[in-house]
Protein backbone atom coordinates (compact mmCIF):
# COMPACT_ATOMS: atom_id res chain seq x y z
CA UNK A 1 0.00 0.00 0.00
CA UNK A 2 1.37 3.05 -1.23
CA UNK A 3 0.14 7.02 0.36
CA UNK A 4 0.76 10.26 -1.02
CA UNK A 5 -1.08 13.52 -0.54
CA UNK A 6 -1.68 16.28 -2.25
CA UNK A 7 -3.43 19.94 -2.12
CA UNK A 8 -6.09 20.76 -4.03
CA UNK A 9 -7.85 23.97 -3.55
CA UNK A 10 -7.87 24.01 0.07
CA UNK A 11 -8.32 20.54 0.63
CA UNK A 12 -5.94 17.82 1.51
CA UNK A 13 -6.25 15.10 -1.06
CA UNK A 14 -4.62 11.32 0.51
CA UNK A 15 -4.38 9.15 -2.45
CA UNK A 16 -4.20 5.09 -0.99
CA UNK A 17 -2.47 2.90 -3.69
CA UNK A 18 -2.96 -0.86 -3.53
CA UNK A 19 -4.97 -3.14 -0.95
CA UNK A 20 -6.30 -2.36 2.47
CA UNK A 21 -6.67 -5.74 4.36
CA UNK A 22 -5.19 -7.27 7.91
CA UNK A 23 -1.66 -7.38 5.94
CA UNK A 24 -1.92 -3.46 5.28
CA UNK A 25 -4.16 -1.94 8.04
CA UNK A 26 -1.40 -1.11 10.37
CA UNK A 27 0.68 0.60 8.02
CA UNK A 28 -2.26 2.82 7.14
CA UNK A 29 -3.63 2.97 10.01
CA UNK A 30 -0.26 5.35 11.04
CA UNK A 31 0.63 6.87 7.85
CA UNK A 32 -3.49 8.12 7.83
CA UNK A 33 -3.05 9.77 11.19
CA UNK A 34 0.40 11.15 10.24
CA UNK A 35 -1.11 13.06 7.48
CA UNK A 36 -4.48 14.26 9.24
CA UNK A 37 -3.02 15.40 12.53
CA UNK A 38 -0.33 17.40 11.36
CA UNK A 39 -2.47 18.70 8.61
CA UNK A 40 -3.69 22.50 8.72
CA UNK A 41 -6.34 21.36 6.01
CA UNK A 42 -9.87 21.17 7.70
CA UNK A 43 -11.39 19.39 4.84
CA UNK A 44 -9.36 15.88 3.89
CA UNK A 45 -10.49 13.69 0.92
CA UNK A 46 -8.96 10.32 0.59
CA UNK A 47 -9.05 9.58 -3.33
CA UNK A 48 -9.79 6.03 -3.07
CA UNK A 49 -9.06 5.18 -7.02
CA UNK A 50 -5.76 3.46 -6.76
CA UNK A 51 -7.44 0.96 -4.03
CA UNK A 52 -7.60 -1.92 -5.36
CA UNK A 53 -9.14 -3.88 -2.64
CA UNK A 54 -10.51 -3.47 0.61
CA UNK A 55 -12.36 -5.80 3.21
CA UNK A 56 -14.14 -5.17 6.42
CA UNK A 57 -10.74 -4.61 8.17
CA UNK A 58 -10.49 -1.15 5.73
CA UNK A 59 -13.92 -0.28 7.42
CA UNK A 60 -12.50 -0.59 10.86
CA UNK A 61 -9.60 1.44 9.83
CA UNK A 62 -11.83 4.20 7.67
CA UNK A 63 -14.39 4.69 10.61
CA UNK A 64 -11.40 4.61 13.11
CA UNK A 65 -10.00 7.63 11.66
CA UNK A 66 -13.73 9.38 11.46
CA UNK A 67 -13.48 8.74 15.42
CA UNK A 68 -10.12 10.45 16.14
CA UNK A 69 -10.91 13.17 14.15
CA UNK A 70 -14.09 14.11 16.28
CA UNK A 71 -13.75 17.39 17.94
CA UNK A 72 -10.47 18.71 15.79
CA UNK A 73 -13.04 20.46 13.64
CA UNK A 74 -11.44 18.45 10.57
CA UNK A 75 -13.51 16.39 8.12
CA UNK A 76 -13.38 13.34 6.13
CA UNK A 77 -14.65 12.44 2.53
CA UNK A 78 -13.97 10.15 0.04
CA UNK A 79 -14.22 9.87 -3.95
CA UNK A 80 -13.66 7.70 -6.81
CA UNK A 81 -13.80 4.06 -5.06
CA UNK A 82 -13.97 1.25 -7.53
CA UNK A 83 -16.66 -0.66 -7.73
CA UNK A 84 -16.00 -3.62 -5.25
CA UNK A 85 -15.22 -0.68 -2.95
CA UNK A 86 -18.00 1.13 -3.64
CA UNK A 87 -20.21 -2.27 -2.38
CA UNK A 88 -17.87 -2.15 0.65
CA UNK A 89 -19.16 1.35 2.00
CA UNK A 90 -23.05 1.23 0.69
CA UNK A 91 -23.14 -2.04 2.92
CA UNK A 92 -21.82 -0.62 6.30
CA UNK A 93 -23.23 2.55 5.39
CA UNK A 94 -19.94 4.19 5.38
CA UNK A 95 -20.62 6.81 3.27
CA UNK A 96 -23.23 7.94 5.93
CA UNK A 97 -19.64 9.15 7.78
CA UNK A 98 -17.67 9.72 4.76
CA UNK A 99 -19.75 11.52 2.51
CA UNK A 100 -18.65 10.86 -1.39
CA UNK A 101 -17.57 13.63 -3.34
CA UNK A 102 -16.90 14.07 -6.99
CA UNK A 103 -13.31 13.88 -8.66
CA UNK B 1 -23.33 -31.81 -5.19
CA UNK B 2 -20.50 -33.41 -7.95
CA UNK B 3 -17.29 -31.10 -8.06
CA UNK B 4 -15.62 -31.25 -11.59
CA UNK B 5 -12.66 -30.22 -10.09
CA UNK B 6 -10.80 -29.74 -6.17
CA UNK B 7 -8.31 -27.97 -4.56
CA UNK B 8 -6.47 -27.48 -1.37
CA UNK B 9 -4.63 -25.00 -0.20
CA UNK B 10 -2.57 -25.05 3.20
CA UNK B 11 -1.69 -21.78 4.66
CA UNK B 12 0.15 -20.20 7.83
CA UNK B 13 -2.16 -17.93 9.63
CA UNK B 14 -0.22 -14.95 8.97
CA UNK B 15 -1.73 -11.56 7.45
CA UNK B 16 1.16 -11.67 4.55
CA UNK B 17 -0.82 -14.66 3.16
CA UNK B 18 -4.42 -13.28 3.19
CA UNK B 19 -3.84 -11.70 -0.81
CA UNK B 20 -2.54 -15.23 -2.01
CA UNK B 21 -4.88 -16.61 -0.52
CA UNK B 22 -8.14 -14.76 -1.82
CA UNK B 23 -6.12 -14.57 -5.56
CA UNK B 24 -5.69 -18.32 -5.75
CA UNK B 25 -9.32 -18.81 -5.15
CA UNK B 26 -10.31 -16.62 -7.49
CA UNK B 27 -8.01 -18.24 -10.02
CA UNK B 28 -9.45 -21.40 -9.25
CA UNK B 29 -12.90 -20.68 -10.36
CA UNK B 30 -12.23 -18.87 -13.86
CA UNK B 31 -12.92 -21.82 -15.53
CA UNK B 32 -16.77 -20.79 -15.02
CA UNK B 33 -15.64 -17.60 -16.59
CA UNK B 34 -17.49 -15.19 -13.86
CA UNK B 35 -17.78 -11.63 -13.95
CA UNK B 36 -15.38 -9.13 -12.22
CA UNK B 37 -17.52 -8.32 -10.02
CA UNK B 38 -18.13 -12.49 -8.98
CA UNK B 39 -14.35 -12.99 -8.76
CA UNK B 40 -14.25 -9.24 -6.30
CA UNK B 41 -16.97 -10.97 -4.17
CA UNK B 42 -15.10 -14.14 -3.99
CA UNK B 43 -11.23 -12.27 -2.89
CA UNK B 44 -13.69 -9.83 -0.54
CA UNK B 45 -15.32 -12.98 1.39
CA UNK B 46 -11.96 -15.85 1.28
CA UNK B 47 -10.24 -12.68 2.71
CA UNK B 48 -13.00 -12.05 5.66
CA UNK B 49 -12.77 -15.53 6.41
CA UNK B 50 -8.76 -15.69 6.50
CA UNK B 51 -8.91 -12.89 8.40
CA UNK B 52 -11.07 -14.16 11.46
CA UNK B 53 -9.21 -17.50 11.62
CA UNK B 54 -5.41 -15.17 12.07
CA UNK B 55 -7.30 -12.36 13.86
CA UNK B 56 -9.72 -14.55 16.28
CA UNK B 57 -9.20 -17.84 15.69
CA UNK B 58 -5.34 -17.67 16.56
CA UNK B 59 -5.17 -14.46 17.55
CA UNK B 60 -2.22 -13.30 15.98
CA UNK B 61 0.35 -16.31 17.23
CA UNK B 62 -0.24 -18.96 14.16
CA UNK B 63 -1.51 -22.07 13.30
CA UNK B 64 -2.66 -23.30 10.04
CA UNK B 65 -5.68 -22.60 7.96
CA UNK B 66 -7.31 -25.24 5.35
CA UNK B 67 -8.61 -23.67 2.50
CA UNK B 68 -10.46 -26.35 0.27
CA UNK B 69 -12.55 -24.97 -2.65
CA UNK B 70 -14.79 -26.94 -5.40
CA UNK B 71 -15.92 -26.63 -8.48
CA UNK B 72 -19.47 -27.70 -9.89
CA UNK B 73 -20.56 -26.42 -13.34
CA UNK B 74 -22.25 -23.51 -11.88
CA UNK B 75 -21.00 -22.96 -8.56
CA UNK B 76 -17.80 -22.31 -6.26
CA UNK B 77 -17.75 -24.14 -2.93
CA UNK B 78 -15.15 -22.96 -0.50
CA UNK B 79 -14.61 -24.40 3.00
CA UNK B 80 -12.17 -22.16 5.34
CA UNK B 81 -10.58 -24.43 8.27
CA UNK B 82 -8.69 -23.78 11.66
CA UNK B 83 -7.93 -25.33 14.67
CA UNK B 84 -8.12 -22.59 16.94
CA UNK B 85 -9.97 -21.43 19.95
CA UNK B 86 -13.47 -21.66 18.14
CA UNK B 87 -16.46 -19.29 18.61
CA UNK B 88 -18.51 -19.74 21.90
CA UNK B 89 -21.87 -18.22 20.14
CA UNK B 90 -21.69 -18.49 16.59
CA UNK B 91 -25.45 -16.78 16.39
CA UNK B 92 -23.89 -13.72 17.82
CA UNK B 93 -20.72 -13.80 15.93
CA UNK B 94 -22.93 -13.19 13.22
CA UNK B 95 -24.52 -10.26 14.03
CA UNK B 96 -23.12 -7.44 11.87
CA UNK B 97 -20.73 -5.12 14.09
CA UNK B 98 -20.28 -7.51 16.61
CA UNK B 99 -16.12 -7.90 17.60
CA UNK B 100 -14.36 -9.48 20.59
CA UNK B 101 -11.66 -6.62 20.13
CA UNK B 102 -13.32 -3.20 19.49
CA UNK B 103 -10.17 -1.83 20.73
CA UNK B 104 -8.43 -2.71 17.54
CA UNK B 105 -10.56 -0.97 15.85
CA UNK B 106 -12.19 -4.23 14.59
CA UNK B 107 -15.85 -3.17 12.24
CA UNK B 108 -17.48 -6.58 13.36
CA UNK B 109 -18.63 -6.58 9.60
CA UNK B 110 -16.85 -10.10 8.61
CA UNK B 111 -19.38 -12.70 8.55
CA UNK B 112 -22.06 -9.73 7.15
CA UNK B 113 -19.47 -8.89 4.09
CA UNK B 114 -19.53 -12.97 3.63
CA UNK B 115 -23.38 -13.28 3.62
CA UNK B 116 -23.61 -10.16 1.42
CA UNK B 117 -20.91 -11.22 -1.34
CA UNK B 118 -22.11 -15.22 -0.99
CA UNK B 119 -25.31 -16.60 -1.73
CA UNK B 120 -24.70 -19.10 1.69
CA UNK B 121 -22.62 -19.12 4.46
CA UNK B 122 -22.10 -21.97 7.06
CA UNK B 123 -19.93 -21.40 9.99
CA UNK B 124 -19.50 -24.60 12.77
CA UNK B 125 -17.56 -24.09 15.38
CA UNK B 126 -16.34 -26.00 18.27
CA UNK B 127 -14.74 -24.22 21.32
CA UNK B 128 -10.84 -25.50 21.73
CA UNK B 129 -11.03 -27.35 18.26
CA UNK B 130 -11.42 -24.94 15.62
CA UNK B 131 -13.88 -23.33 12.99
CA UNK B 132 -14.98 -23.80 9.45
CA UNK B 133 -16.19 -21.72 7.41
CA UNK B 134 -18.53 -22.91 4.50
CA UNK B 135 -18.98 -20.46 1.76
CA UNK B 136 -21.01 -20.83 -1.94
CA UNK B 137 -20.89 -18.81 -4.89
CA UNK B 138 -23.60 -19.14 -7.50
CA UNK B 139 -21.97 -18.34 -10.79
CA UNK B 140 -24.66 -19.51 -13.30
CA UNK B 141 -26.45 -16.12 -12.82
CA UNK B 142 -23.86 -14.42 -14.98
CA UNK B 143 -23.90 -16.69 -17.73
CA UNK B 144 -27.78 -16.72 -17.88
CA UNK B 145 -28.37 -13.07 -18.24
CA UNK B 146 -25.47 -13.18 -21.03
CA UNK B 147 -26.71 -15.92 -23.23
CA UNK B 148 -30.88 -14.71 -22.77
Amino acid sequence: MNISTRVENNFLVLYLDGELDEATAAGVREAMDNCLMTTNSLEVVVDLTGLTFMDSTGIGVLIGRFKKLKGTGKRLYVRNPSRSVDKIFQMAGLYNILPLVGA
Amino acid sequence: MKHINEMTLTIKAMSQNESFARSVVAAFCVPLNPTIEQINDIKTAVSEAVTNAIVHAYEYKGGDIVIWAGLSEKALHIKISDTGKGINNVDEALQPFYTTKPEEERSGMGFTVMQTFCDKVQVESSVGKGTTVTLYKDLQQRSERFDA
